[in-house]
C-alpha cells in the first residue's frame, strides 16, 4: 500500500464487496441482465417504438414483423412496447412490497434483537400472527375489500412479508449482539442507536440482502399471479402478469403473447435469485485464503 | 506503589453483582457472581485478579465499567461514584476507563477496517469525523508498534497479537486512567504474550495508566502485577503485594493455585509439592454456609462450615479471609506450608 493511500481513511466494505462480487460470474451476469431489464423498462417512453395504447388494427395478432418486432396483441397493440411499459409496473409493484417489508421488518428486527426482553417477545408474537396469513390470499382479500388495484395489494403483501425480514434481522442481531466488538462499543460509550447503525446493521447485512433479493423475486411472482387472475392492475394498464392473463385467450393462435411476458417474469425472477446467491457469497465473512 | 495507599484511583467497596435467571414457572434462580468485594487500585498500579473459571473475575471487571448491572456497593473512579451514573453521564465517563478483551478475534468489528474501529472513540467523545481523527489513528497504531499503513486493513488480515495491539490502541485513544485487561493475553501464544505484556508495561509507565489485569495464568500475573487479588466463588479470599502473595500465600486456595503453576524445568518439577484440589467449585447459586472453600480445603475446621471468615491483615502486607489466620491461634500468622497438617495432596 502506498503512502498516499493511508493518508485517507477508506470507505469500509464497499471495495471489498465489489471485488468479491465481481469474481462471481453467474451473479455478475444476473446483475447485468437485471440492470438491462430495469433500464429498458424505465426508459420505455424513450425507447418503445409505439405508445402504450396505439392500435394497429390491420396487423392485429401478427407474429414478429419488421414493424412490430415481437408482434401485436388482439387489438393490434405493439407487444414490445407493452412489455417495456409492463416492466415498469411489475418492478415498481415488487419494489413497493419489498420496501414496505424493509421499512417494517428491519428496524423492528434490529430493535427486538438488540433490546430483547418484553419488547422482543411482543414483536415476535406479532410477527408470528402475521406469518400465519398466506400472502397472496391476504392480498386477494384486500383487493376484494378495496376493489382491484395493485397499490393496496402490494402494501398488504409487504406487510405480510415483513415478518420474514424481521426474523432474519432479529436472529442475526441476536448473534452479533453477543460479539465482543459490540461490548467494546458499549464500553467506549457509543450510544445505542449508533451501535445498532454502525456495528449491528453492517454485520446483519449479508443475510438481509440475500432475503431481500429473494423477496423481490417472490413479490414479482405474486404480482404476476394477482394480475393474471385479473385482481392486480386494471386494464388497459399493462403488467407482465396482466399481459400473460390477456395472452391466454389467444394462446392457440399466438402463443408468443404468453411466452414473452412469461420469459420476462422468469428472467427477472431468476436474476433476483442468482444475485441473492452471489450476495450471500460476496458478503459472507471473509476468511483467509490464497488469492 | 506508595501512592495507592493515600489516593487510590479506583475504590471498590461492598460490590455485589447478582444475575437473575427468570423462569416462566417456579422461583427465580439467582446467582451472586460477585459477593461483597472491596479493593483499591492506585494510580499507575497494576492489580492482578486471579481465580479459576467461574470465580467472578470477569464479572468484577465488567461491573467496574458498568458493563453488567451492579446490584449494590460502591465503585469510585478518581473520587467519582460510578454506580449512580445514568445514561449520558455514564457514557461521558467511559472515556476514562476502557477494556481490552480476551478474544482478539471477536473484539474488532470484522465488517470494517481497523482504522475505522480506532476512530470510534474519537467520533463518540470528541465528535471528530473519520478524516479529522485519522492522523491520531495513525499515531496510535505506531504507538502500539504497528505500521500506520495498516490502518485501512481489515481485522482478518492480522494475527491475534496484532489484533490485541489494535484493541489496545482503541482503548488508549482517549487517554483513559484505568484499563481493565480481561484475560488480555490468554488467547495469545507465549512469545506474543510477552510482547503484549511488555507493550502494556511501557504504556503504563508512559501514560500513568492503572490496570486491572484479570487472568488465570499466575505466571503472567506475577510478571505484570504490583498487587494480586485472589477470587473464589465470587469472593475475594486474599489480596496483597505480588511478592508476598507468591512467596508466602496466606490462604489455602492461593497456595493450591500457586502450586499449579507449571515449573519450566522438568527435572525440578518433582521437587515441589503439588496440591490437587478435589471436588468442583460449589454451585454459585447455592453456595455453602461459612467459607466457600471449605469443601475443597485441606485445612477445613468446624468453624469453616459455620461462618464466613472476616478479612484480616496479613503480617507482610495485604489481607486474607481465612479462619486459619483468625481462630486457628497456633497457626495465626504462620506460613501455611509450615503447618503440620495433612494437605489433600495428589493421591
Amino acid at each position: 500500500m502506498s503512502d498516499h493511500a493511508i493518508e485517507h481513511p477508506q470507505a469500509p466494505g464497499l471495495r471489498r464487496f465489489l471485488r468479491r462480487f465481481r469474481t462471481n460470474r453467474t451473479a455478475l451476469v444476473a446483475a447485468v441482465v437485471l440492470a438491462l431489464v430495469t433500464i429498458i423498462s424505465l426508459s420505455a417512453p424513450l425507447l418503445a417504438p409505439y405508445s402504450l395504447h396505439e392500435i394497429d388494427v390491420p396487423n392485429r395478432l401478427s407474429g414478429p414483423t419488421p414493424e412490430h418486432w415481437l408482434g401485436t396483441d388482439s387489438l393490434g397493440r405493439d407487444t414490445l412496447s407493452r412489455l417495456m411499459y409492463a416492466g415498469q409496473v411489475s418492478l415498481a409493484a415488487a419494489g413497493l412490497a419489498v420496501a414496505i417489508a424493509i421499512v417494517l421488518g428491519v428496524p423492528l428486527g434490529l430493535l427486538a434483537g438488540y433490546r430483547g426482553g418484553v419488547l422482543d417477545w411482543l414483536l415476535g408474537r406479532g410477527a408470528d400472527v402475521l406469518m400465519t396469513f398466506p400472502a397472496v390470499v391476504l392480498a386477494m382479500a384486500i383487493i376484494a375489500a378495496t376493489g382491484p388495484g395493485l397499490t393496496n395489494a402490494m402494501i398488504a403483501l409487504g406487510v405480510v412479508y415483513s415478518p420474514r425480514l424481521f426474523r432474519v434481522v432479529r436472529s442475526a442481531t441476536l448473534s452479533v449482539r453477543q460479539e465482543t466488538y459490540v461490548e467494546a462499543s458499549i464500553s467506549i460509550g457509543t450510544p445505542a442507536l449508533s451501535i445498532i447503525a454502525r456495528r449491528i446493521l453492517p454485520n446483519v447485512l449479508s443475510p438481509l440482502l440475500v432475503q431481500i433479493s429473494l423477496m423481490l423475486a417472490a413479490a414479482l411472482l405474486a404480482e404476476a399471479a394477482l394480475s393474471l387472475l385479473g385482481l392486480g392492475v386494471v386494464p388497459p394498464t399493462p403488467s407482465w402478469g396482466g399481459l400473460l392473463g390477456v395472452g391466454f385467450t389467444e394462446i392457440r393462435t399466438t402463443p408468443l403473447l404468453v411466452w414473452l411476458p412469461g420469459i420476462a417474469i422468469a428472467i427477472t425472477t431468476l436474476s433476483f435469485n442468482l444475485i441473492g446467491d452471489g450476495l450471500r457469497d460476496a458478503l459472507g465473512r471473509e476468511t483467509r485464503k490464497g488469492d | 506503589m506508595t501512592a495507592s495507599d493515600t489516593d487510590p484511583l479506583v475504590r471498590v467497596r461492598g460490590l455485589n453483582v447478582t444475575f437473575a435467571q427468570k423462569r416462566l414457572l417456579g422461583p427465580t434462580r439467582s446467582v451472586r457472581a460477585v459477593h461483597d468485594i472491596d479493593f483499591d487500585i492506585g494510580r499507575g498500579e497494576t492489580l492482578g485478579l486471579v481465580g479459576e473459571s467461574g470465580s467472578g473475575k470477569s464479572t468484577t471487571g465488567r461491573a467496574l465499567l458498568r458493563l453488567v448491572p451492579v446490584e449494590s456497593g460502591s465503585v469510585q473512579l478518581a473520587g467519582q461514584e460510578l454506580t449512580k451514573l445514568r445514561g449520558g453521564e455514564l457514557r461521558k465517563l467511559r472515556a476514562a476507563m476502557q477494556m481490552v478483551f480476551q478474544d482478539p478475534y471477536s473484539s474488532l468489528d470484522p465488517s470494517t477496517t481497523v482504522g475505522a474501529s480506532i476512530t470510534e472513540p474519537f467520533r463518540v467523545h470528541q465528535g471528530l469525523s473519520r478524516n479529522q481523527a485519522w492522523p491520531r489513528v495513525l499515531e496510535l497504531l505506531e504507538l502500539v508498534g504497528l505500521p500506520a499503513s495498516h490502518a485501512n486493513r481489515y481485522p482478518y488480515e492480522f494475527s491475534g497479537g496484532q489484533r490485541q495491539r489494535i484493541a489496545i490502541a482503541r482503548a488508549l485513544a482517549l487517554h483513559p486512567k484505568l484499563i481493565v485487561c480481561d484475560e488480555a493475553v490468554s488467547a495469545l501464544d507465549v512469545s506474543t504474550q510477552n510482547q503484549v505484556i511488555n507493550l502494556l508495561e511501557e504504556l503504563r509507565a508512559e501514560f500513568e495508566l492503572s490496570y486491572l489485569f484479570i487472568a488465570h495464568d499466575l505466571a503472567v500475573v506475577r510478571h505484570i502485577a504490583h498487587r494480586v487479588a485472589v477470587m473464589y466463588l465470587g469472593r475475594l479470599v486474599e489480596v496483597g503485594p505480588a511478592e508476598r502473595v507468591y512467596e508466602r500465600p496466606a490462604h489455602p486456595y492461593t497456595e493450591a493455585l500457586l502450586s499449579a503453576i507449571p515449573v519450566p524445568n522438568p527435572q525440578r518439577a518433582g521437587e515441589r509439592e503439588r496440591i490437587v484440589l478435589h471436588g468442583d467449585l460449589p454451585d454459585p447459586a447455592d453456595p455453602p454456609a461459612g467459607c466457600p472453600f471449605q469443601n475443597r480445603c485441606g485445612y477445613a475446621m468446624d468453624i469453616c462450615r459455620e461462618s464466613m471468615p472476616p478479612m484480616t491483615e496479613v503480617a507482610d502486607g495485604g489481607t486474607v479471609a481465612c479462619h486459619l489466620q483468625t481462630t486457628g491461634p497456633r497457626l495465626a500468622g504462620a506460613v501455611l506450608r509450615d503447618a503440620n497438617l495433612s494437605v489433600g495432596s495428589g493421591q
